[in-house]
């Protein structure tokens, strides 16, 4: 089978309308992947950009923080995921505790290095007209180092809607299915068109993050970004 | 009036940033703290609006001693402004410069307009609220950072190197048209330089200080230059032909026309 | 053999490593392998590609959009693309089913990385060298490159723990280093043989990284107390 006939092969598939319809729809496994993908991210975001910000504001524990990054990177995520599901069952939570762990390295790393690179000179100038810690963190640090943070978050999704494909593994739903079930079948053409619905779907998370820069990124920001 | 009295700042690791000062700068003029790096002139200023906290003695403003207000209410009624001006990337030049009437809570509005009136007194067109720092010239960003420094109307006003990053020609309009402001407001101002002709054309009164952070001597610039210390300030103003040149510039200053306030800088940005 | 508590398993059972010593250490090996042919590939192919995307500008938009793509196609699938080209299993040509994947994943941090790295050389310091008489390509490989090594191997840092971590995916397709383990442990109900090969996998991640510090180190001197912008 060359590329050509897999490209058929994919198309033949995704447009088949049997397959766009029912619990094993394509609108039904996308909507599933999604969920898991969402949710993994926003838990994540919730434990890693306040956790950033409070170190790269107070400058302690950088180094901690980034080694645990480090280390958290290098855990293999398939082996995570069959370690979980091994000791509990199958389910939600082995999908989403491996999830959590890919996308809080990104997010943590970029908040906590976007914050510290505020240049001195601003916070000192925060700092000097009366701005106490939160209103500096909140008012200067932030809004600068909103690009970056925008950064991590996008490479944690992009991340986590890629691998959320293992959620197939702990039995449960989401564009997985089709690459996982069409493996086990020798089903190819289930396969490939599966991994197409998950880069569509990847390149969407993209676009969503270029709207995302337009509405809270300063237009201070992005100018001086473009010019230097 | 704000006054210096006994303060010693050390740190941790045993170097003396400040040892023992004892000074005034008194209300309506400018006090310059002059010397070279590493001679705590720059922590003199900032012990003021307590960015530093001194080891031991104690400062006050108009009697008032420093520490008995929270740091942060205090710094909202001392204008700041810094070599680079520090000024926000992420927000125009009118929000920066209302940055601090925003922190103390007043309308927008009125906030907005006394940031426009504000930028007319520094020289800005007002055409330019709108942009952002990174589109405006080094002169312009520290005239935003004046304009700043006095939008809550702060009795006093605390400048560290604020001219010191733009090129010479811009900077001379940048003093000549800060004393025809100082005319007008006649804010208390400590205000920190390397140079000493800055220190000169600028101070009502000069602190000099030398490395350690002893004061070395603190004088009007007449006095100054009529008759500096021995050793560490007569080679700070550069010997007898430094005290010659700088006295034969302030006879200069004294008989020219007022300087007209210069608009190159200005032109030059608004050709970018 | 079922899951702990019940029967009291546990977590890990020491001797289990002992008795398999050989077979970790053939998969560590081939782990290695597997991971790190593709950071070569991936610098081969990106040093190059960058240098053209600085070089031609209008170049880089598009090979950034194709490399973004890559990033979010999970490996898996990518692995499955090359499964006609060069078969399933392990060791021999089969390998490649893997390598070529990881290769491209790899393209993905490397080639930014690269660009910006190039791109991060002062202009004053490539003028100088264009005015003391260096050409193009003496210029680019005595002077830029080297400038851009601490960039390049930011990237490569990134790349190599990434790739290290999703070699172990391609056990789904018979073919994963250390993943075998993963599913040894997981079809019986043991959690020995996956913890363990975590962090086996964690280990050499970390190794990898330390060899690629101290490489930079070694490359760039005058850049110890900079920090990498990667």
């Amino acid at each position: 089978m060359n590329l050509t006939d897999q490209i058929n092969a994919a198309w033949n598939w995704l447009t088949a309308s049997a397959h766009w319809s029912g619990s094993d729809g394509i609108p039904h496994r996308l909507l599933e992947h999604l969920g898991y993908s969402a949710l993994a991210l926003v838990i994540a975001a919730v434990i890693a950009l306040p956790l950033g910000a409070l170190v790269g504001h107070t400058g302690r524990g950088g180094f901690l923080v980034v080694s645990f990054a480090n280390l958290a990177r290098a855990v293999p995520t398939l082996g995570l995921l069959l370690l979980v599901v091994t000791v509990t069952s199958i389910g939600l939570t082995p999908v989403i505790i491996p999830l959590i762990a890919l996308a809080m390295p990104p997010i943590l790393v970029n908040t906590y290095e976007g914050i510290r690179g505020v240049d001195a000179d601003i916070k000192d100038a925060a700092e000097g007209m009366g701005m106490k810690g939160p209103g500096v963190l909140l008012k200067a640090e932030i809004p600068v180092a909103m690009p970056l943070i925008l950064l991590g978050l996008r490479t944690a999704a992009i991340q986590v809607v890629a691998t959320a494909t293992i959620a197939a593994y702990a039995g449960i739903g989401g564009l997985g299915r089709y690459i996982v079930d069409g493996l086990s079948r020798k089903d190819y053409p289930s396969v490939v068109g599966g991994s197409v619905l998950v880069v569509l779907l990847a390149v969407i998370v993209q676009v969503a993050f270029i709207g995302l820069r337009r509405a809270l990124v300063s237009p201070g920001l992005r100018g001086s970004s473009r010019t230097s | 009036m704000i006054r210096f009295d006994g303060v010693t700042k050390r740190y941790p690791d045993g170097t003396v940033a400040v040892d023992d000062l004892t000074l005034e700068i008194p209300s309506g003029q400018i006090t310059v703290f002059v010397g070279p790096s590493g001679c705590g002139k720059t922590t003199s200023l900032r012990m003021i609006n307590r960015m530093i906290e001194p080891t031991a003695g104690t400062i006050s403003i108009d009697g008032e001693d420093i520490r008995k207000k929270d740091a942060s209410d205090l710094r909202r009624g001392i204008g700041y402004v810094i070599q680079h001006a520090g000024l926000f990337p992420h927000r125009t030049i009118i929000d920066n410069i209302a940055t601090v009437p925003y922190l103390l809570g007043w309308d927008k509005k009125k906030a907005r307009a006394t940031a426009l009136e504000l930028m007319e007194r520094v020289g800005l067109d007002t055409k330019m609220a709108k942009r952002y720092p990174f589109q405006l010239s080094g002169g312009q960003q520290q005239r935003v950072g004046v304009a700043r420094a006095l939008a809550a109307d702060p009795p006093v006003m605390l400048m560290d190197e604020p001219f010191s990053a733009v090129d010479p020609i811009v900077r001379n309009s940048l003093q000549d048209e800060f004393l025809r402001l100082q005319s007008e407001v006649r804010k208390t101002i400590a205000f920190v330089t390397h140079d000493i002709d800055e220190a000169v054309k600028l101070g009502h009164r000069i602190a000099v200080f030398q490395v350690g952070g002893v004061l070395a001597q603190h004088a009007t610039p007449d006095e100054l230059l009529t008759n500096p210390a021995e050793g560490f300030v007569t080679e700070f103003l550069g010997g007898e032909k430094g005290l010659k040149r700088l006295r034969f510039n302030r006879e200069l200053d004294a008989t020219e026309e007022p300087a007209q306030p210069e608009i190159e800088d200005d032109v030059e940005a608004a050709e970018r | 053999m079922s899951v702990l508590a019940a029967d009291g398993e546990p977590l890990i059972r020491w001797n289990w490593i002992g008795d398999h010593s050989d077979e970790l250490t053939t998969l560590t090996l081939h782990h290695l392998k597997l991971a790190l042919l593709p950071i070569l590939f991936g610098l081969i192919v990106a040093i190059p590609l960058g240098i053209m995307c600085v070089r031609w500008r209008w170049l880089y938009p598009p090979t950034l959009g194709v490399a973004n793509v890559f990033y979010g196609i999970p490996s898996l699938a990518l692995f499955m693309l090359f499964i006609p080209y060069f078969g399933i299993g392990s060791g021999g040509q089969a390998d490649f089913t893997i390598i070529l994947p990881l290769t491209l994943f790899s393209l993905s941090v490397l080639v930014p990385n690269v660009v910006d790295g190039l791109r991060s050389v002062p202009e004053p310091v490539r003028q100088a060298a264009t005015a003391m008489g260096f050409g193009t390509l003496r210029r680019l490989v005595q002077v830029e490159l080297p400038i851009a090594v601490p960039v390049i191997i930011a990237g490569a840092r990134v790349a190599a723990v990434a790739s290290i971590s999703l070699v172990s995916v391609g056990v789904l397709i018979g073919n994963g280093g250390l993943g075998q383990l993963f599913i040894d442990g997981y079809s019986r109900d043991f959690t020995t043989p996956i913890i363990v090969s975590c962090v086996l996998i964690i280990v050499l991640a970390l190794f990898s990284d330390g060899v690629l510090v101290t490489a930079q180190r070694l490359l760039t001197p005058w850049a110890r107390t900079r920090r990498s912008n990667g």
